[in-house]
C-alpha cells in the first residue's frame, strides 16, 4: 500500500524540551486524518515540521516517496503540500482576491522583465489569475467579500478564507490547522460538508487537527492522538472513542469523547 | 473592457503630453532656479519611488539608499568626466588605471552606473536579508557607513573628501524626467504584477508567504536589486546635475529626507511616494519665505535663518497626527479611479 504521506522517527527538541519524540505516522492518498490530543500535544509541531517551517531533531518524512523533512517550506508548497495555521496568517491589508491571487503564485510565476516593462501577455496572465481565484472564491462562498480587506473579514470566514487561499497553491496535501475554532455549528457543518467535497472532489488528503470532538469524529477515517508528543493511539474514529489511554490523557474531556 | 483599457491609455497619453508641454514651457520661460528645484523633484520621484519598492511594498526596512546613490553617482561621474578633468581634479593621489583613460556618453555611464549598483546589491543581500525589522534597518545602516568611508578613503578611485568636481551639467529636465517617468512606469507595472504581489505578501506576513509557495529571500533580493538600479541612476543624475560630488553628500541625512518622503507621503503607495517628493522638494523652497525679513504692517520681522526647518518639521508633525500612514496611506491614484469621480460629477450636475 502506497502511502502519500510517510513519518517516520520524527523527533523535535526545543533545548531540553522533546515537543515531538520518534513519531511514527503514515497517510493514505484520499483520505481525510484527524490528529488530536490535548494542548500542547505537538500537534501544530507536526505541522510546522512537514510544511517546513521547524526542522526535525531527527528522522524522515517522505512526501509521495520524496523525502521533504529539510525543505525549506515554500520548495515544500510546490510540491504540493498547503496549510492554513491556527491563529490565522491572512494578507490582512489585501483585499480577499488578492489574497487568494497569492496562492496562485506558484502557478503564474512570470519573467519578471515582463511585469517590468508593460509587455503584452502579461494583462492576459493577470485576467487569467483574477479569474481562477474568482471562481475559487465562488466555491467557497466568498464571492460577496472580494473586494473586502483580508482583516475585515468575519472570524470564520477568514479561516475559511485561508483554506481558500491554501487550495490555490494546488496541494495534494492539505494540512488544516483549527479550521472549525470559533465558528457556530451550522458553520462548523458547512465547514464539515466543505471538506468531505475537497476529498471526493479533488481527490485531495486532508490532516488536521481539531479540538471539536463531534467535527473530528464525523468526518475522518483515521485519527492519530498525541500527549506530550507521543503517539498514543491511532485508529478509526470507534477506536478512538473507546481507547483507554486516549479517555486517560482526556481526563475531563472524556464526556465530550462520549457524546 | 476594451474601451476601459483605450481610455486608461488615452488618459495616460495626453497627462504624458501635458508634462512634456509643462516641461517644455519650464524649460524656455522660468528662471534657472525653478528649472533646478523641477530636475531636483524629478530626482527625488526616482529615488522615492525605488525606495519604496523596498520598504512600502516589501516591507524590509531598508536605511541604504545613501549608499546605492553614492555607488551611482560616483561610477556614473568617473565614466563621463574626461581624461583632462580627472586629472586635474585627482591632486592628492592620480586616479588608477584604466579609469583615467575612460569616458563614455551619458547614457551609457547612467545605465552602468545603475547595473554597478544592483551587483552593490546582490553582494550585500546576503548579509542583510538574514535579518528582520530593526536588525536589518542596522545592518543597511551599516553598509551605508562603510560605502561613505570607501568613498573618503579610497583616495585613487574617488579623490577622497575633496570629492569630483567639474562633472559636466548633463543633467536637464527632459533627463531628469524621463528616468522618472519610466522608472515609476517599471515600477508601477511591477507592483500591480504577481511579483508586486509576493512582495506585499511578504510585507504583510512572511511565514504565510512561504506557505504559498513564496522563496522570500528572492523576493526580497529582487526588489533590493531593482531599487538599487533606479537609487543609482538617481545618483547619476544627481552628480551631473550638481557637477560635483563628495562623501558628504551621501550622508545618512539623504537617507532619512527620503524616509521622511515615503512615510508623510504614504508608505506602500508609489503615488504617497510621489506626492513626498514633490512636496519635500517644493516645500523645502517655499518655506524660505519664512526666512525673509517681512515688513506687516508696523511689526517688523527680522531674517531668521533655519526658520523653515522649524516650520517643515511642524508640517511633518501635522501630517502624521491626520494621516497616521500618509497623506495617501496605502491608496493608489488609478484612472479608473479618477474617470470614476468625474463620472459621478457629471451624473450629479445632470440631476441638478
Amino acid at each position: 500500500m502506497s502511502h502519500i504521506l510517510k513519518i517516520q522517527d520524527l523527533t523535535v527538541r526545543f533545548h531540553a524540551l522533546e515537543a515531538l519524540s520518534s513519531l511514527d505516522m503514515e497517510v493514505e492518498p484520499g483520505s481525510i486524518r484527524g490528529l488530536i490530543g490535548p494542548n500542547g500535544a505537538g500537534k501544530t509541531t507536526v505541522f510546522n515540521v512537514i510544511s517546513g517551517f521547524i526542522r526535525p531533531s531527527k528522522g524522515t518524512i517522505s512526501f509521495n516517496g520524496k523525502e521533504i523533512a529539510n525543505l525549506k517550506p515554500y520548495k515544500i508548497t510546490s510540491l504540493g503540500v498547503a496549510r492554513t495555521f491556527q491563529n490565522i496568517k491572512l494578507f490582512g491589508d489585501l483585499s480577499v482576491i488578492e489574497n487568494v491571487m497569492i496562492g496562485f503564485h506558484l502557478s503564474y510565476n512570470t519573467l519578471f522583465w515582463k511585469p517590468l516593462l508593460g509587455l503584452i501577455g502579461f494583462t492576459k496572465i493577470e485576467n487569467e489569475v483574477y479569474e481562477r481565484a474568482r471562481w475559487l472564491l465562488d466555491r467557497t462562498g466568498l464571492l460577496n467579500f472580494i473586494d473586502e480587506k483580508a482583516s475585515s473579514l468575519p472570524y470564520g470566514l477568514q479561516r475559511r478564507l485561508e483554506i481558500a487561499r491554501a487550495l490555490a497553491t494546488g496541494p495534494k496535501l492539505l494540512l488544516l490547522d483549527e479550521s472549525a475554532a470559533g465558528m457556530n455549528p451550522t458553520e462548523k457543518e458547512d465547514l464539515m460538508k466543505f471538506i468531505e467535497k475537497l476529498r471526493d472532489k479533488l481527490a485531495l488528503t486532508i490532516l488536521l487537527i481539531e479540538h471539536d470532538m463531534h467535527v473530528v469524529m464525523e468526518i475522518c477515517d483515521r485519527i492519530t492522538v498525541l500527549d506530550y508528543g507521543e503517539k498514543i493511539a491511532e485508529g478509526s474514529p470507534k477506536e478512538i472513542r473507546n481507547n483507554q489511554r486516549v479517555i486517560e490523557a482526556y481526563l475531563g474531556e472524556t464526556r465530550v469523547i462520549e457524546s | 473592457m476594451k474601451r476601459d483599457k483605450l481610455i486608461r491609455n488615452l488618459a495616460t497619453f495626453l497627462s504624458l503630453l501635458v508634462i512634456f508641454g509643462f516641461l517644455k514651457w519650464a524649460n524656455s520661460y522660468t528662471s534657472p532656479y525653478i528649472i533646478q528645484i523641477l530636475n531636483i523633484t524629478a530626482i527625488y520621484i526616482i529615488l522615492s519611488t525605488s525606495y519604496n519598492l523596498v520598504n512600502g511594498v516589501t516591507g524590509q526596512f531598508s536605511l541604504g539608499p545613501n549608499a546605492f546613490m553614492a555607488v551611482g553617482a560616483y561610477t556614473a561621474s568617473l565614466l563621463t568626466m574626461s581624461p583632462a578633468e580627472k586629472e586635474l581634479t585627482f591632486i592628492i593621489q592620480p586616479i588608477i588605471s584604466p579609469l583615467g583613460k575612460i569616458s563614455l556618453p551619458f547614457l551609457p555611464s547612467l545605465l552602468i552606473a545603475g547595473v554597478v549598483t544592483s551587483i552593490f546589491a546582490f553582494l550585500i543581500a546576503f548579509p542583510v536579508f538574514r535579518v528582520r525589522g530593526d536588525y536589518l534597518a542596522i545592518v543597511t545602516l551599516g553598509f551605508g557607513e562603510i560605502i561613505r568611508v570607501f568613498a573618503t578613503n579610497a583616495v585613487s578611485i574617488t579623490n577622497g573628501s575633496l570629492g569630483l568636481k567639474g562633472i559636466n551639467q548633463y543633467t536637464n529636465l527632459w533627463w531628469s524626467w524621463g528616468w522618472a517617468i519610466f522608472t515609476v512606469f517599471c515600477l508601477i507595472g511591477l507592483v500591480e504584477s504577481s511579483y508586486g504581489r509576493a512582495m506585499k505578501a511578504i510585507r504583510e506576513d512572511e511565514t504565510a508567504a512561504q506557505a504559498m509557495g513564496i522563496n522570500t529571500f528572492r523576493y526580497k533580493m529582487f526588489a533590493f536589486i531593482i531599487s538599487a538600479f533606479f537609487q543609482g541612476i538617481g545618483g547619476g543624475l544627481l552628480a551631473h546635475l550638481l557637477t560635483t560630488i563628495d562623501p558628504k553628500l551621501f550622508s545618512f541625512l539623504f537617507t532619512f529626507n527620503l524616509l521622511i518622503m515615503i512615510v508623510a507621503g504614504g508608505l506602500g503607495s508609489m503615488t504617497g511616494s510621489i506626492i513626498g517628493a514633490i512636496i519635500f522638494a517644493w516645500g523645502f523652497e517655499l518655506l524660505r519665505w519664512f526666512e525673509e525679513p517681512h515688513q506687516i504692517g508696523d511689526m517688523f520681522i527680522p531674517a531668521i535663518p533655519g526658520m523653515r526647518m522649524v516650520i517643515f518639521s511642524l508640517l511633518l508633525i501635522i501630517i502624521m497626527l491626520f494621516f497616521r500612514r500618509g497623506i495617501t496611506g496605502r491608496w493608489e491614484f488609478s484612472w479608473d479611479w479618477a474617470l470614476n469621480r468625474f463620472g459621478r460629477r457629471i451624473k450629479f450636475r445632470d440631476i441638478n
